[in-house]
């Protein structure tokens, strides 16, 4: 059964309370889930005093600023520092975005920060993605043809190219997957939001040649049709980029060439 | 507890089941087919609210009436039995029980509409 409660060695405790900083006015609080493999002991959320006159304006800013000026054993992944990269997606105040453009004036009150939800965790902000990850491979990313490869390039219509705008902007930051209910319940069979959008930005595109393949290895109660259109993903996607159509239209293709 | 498969073979799994497609098109169909039949339906008792036994009785052997009540059980019984279907997919997970539970939910709407609309014919022929 789905598990509504979490397990026992899982449940969140009050952590530290991290000291103020000396001296600063301007003064941010941070929440943050702490684990770590190392000790037997339960996640906890430990809270840290950011001095935002000391600190850029991002969510980032505030974490590399807590690791580097109060306690260098909190962990998390960044690094483009500009919404490019998608390492640094984590669940601030209860929405799954990108921490380097999440601004901390975006967020009333204590900045709550956890890992990606419904994944195992490696170590505090860091979560586990190697089935997503398995997922995209399953999915061929990449282009497949039949025909002779030609002497120069693939040819596209601007027509046929305009068809892959808001999908190839996708960064795979996985705040979407992480972010469907459908994808918790049933993560190992269910594709999941940026996964699909992924096997849709190759089934629509113009010059793949293995787009009846690609729609049968999709075709599957689990692996596409557990998408419930419950909209999480579209909500949380930081690029603006909407998962949910781009489903949509895969099970439009699925019903077109059967009708 | 540790598993040692790769995530490429846990994600790969049985393969695609290569269906699913009929599934989501006929919860469509029988969505929209339930749109009119049902309305037809609350009319009927909203009309009928109140009315005597023979009344009903007679109201519903009228052809068109018994005609329309059993199109609006298939199509109701039917949508419900295959969207249970998914609920149970989604949220039970041991394959002992989500079976059970299929097998139930596939015999409770037979038996359900077999018996409805036994009593409907029943009283459209006057038995």
């Amino acid at each position: 059964m789905v598990e509504i409660t979490l397990p026992k060695n899982s449940k969140v405790h009050q952590g530290k309370v991290w000291p103020k900083p000396e001296g600063a006015t301007n003064l941010r609080e941070y929440k943050v889930y702490r684990w770590s493999p190392d000790d037997g002991d339960n996640p906890r959320v430990d809270t840290y005093y950011v001095d935002m006159d000391d600190c850029g304006p991002m969510v980032l800013d505030g974490l590399i600023w807590i690791k580097n000026k109060i306690d260098p054993t909190l962990t998390f992944r960044r690094s483009c520092r500009e919404g490019i990269c998608g390492s640094c997606a984590m669940n601030i105040d209860g929405t799954n975005t990108l921490a380097c453009t999440k601004g901390a004036d975006e967020i009333s009150a204590a900045v709550k920060i956890y890992p990606l939800p419904h994944m195992p965790v490696v170590k505090d902000l860091v979560p586990d993605l190697s089935i997503p990850y398995a997922q995209l491979s399953s999915i061929e990313p990449w282009l497949q043809t039949v025909t002779p490869e030609p002497a120069k390039e693939w040819q596209q219509s601007h027509e046929d190219r305009a068809k892959l705008d808001g999908l190839y902007e996708c960064i795979l930051c996985f705040c979407c997957q992480t972010s469907c209910p459908s994808y918790w319940w049933n993560g190992e069979r269910y594709l999941g939001p940026a996964v699909l959008l992924q096997a849709y930005r190759w089934l629509i595109d113009s010059r793949d040649e293995k787009t009846g393949e690609r729609l049968d290895n999709l075709e599957d109660p689990f692996r596409l049709y557990r998408c419930h259109t419950i909209m999480n993903c579209t909500q949380a996607c930081p690029k603006g980029l909407n998962p949910a159509k781009a489903i949509a239209n895969i099970k439009k293709m699925m019903v077109e060439r059967r009708v | 507890m540790s598993d040692m498969r790769t995530p490429l073979n846990r994600v790969r799994g049985l393969g695609s089941a290569k269906e699913g497609t009929e599934h989501f098109w006929r919860q469509r169909l029988t969505a929209i087919s339930n749109l009119p039949l049902v309305i037809f339906f609350i009319g009927f008792v909203v009309l009928y609210n109140g009315a005597s036994y023979e009344e009903v009785r007679g109201a519903l052997a009228n052809p068109f009436v018994a005609l329309v009540i059993a199109l609006t059980l298939i199509s109701i019984l039917y949508h419900m039995r295959i969207g249970m279907q998914v609920i149970i997919e989604d949220y039970v997970h041991g394959e002992g029980a989500k079976i059970a539970l299929l097998v139930l939910n596939t015999f409770f709407p037979i038996i359900l509409g077999v018996s409805a609309l036994y009593a409907l014919i029943k009283i459209a022929l006057g038995g």
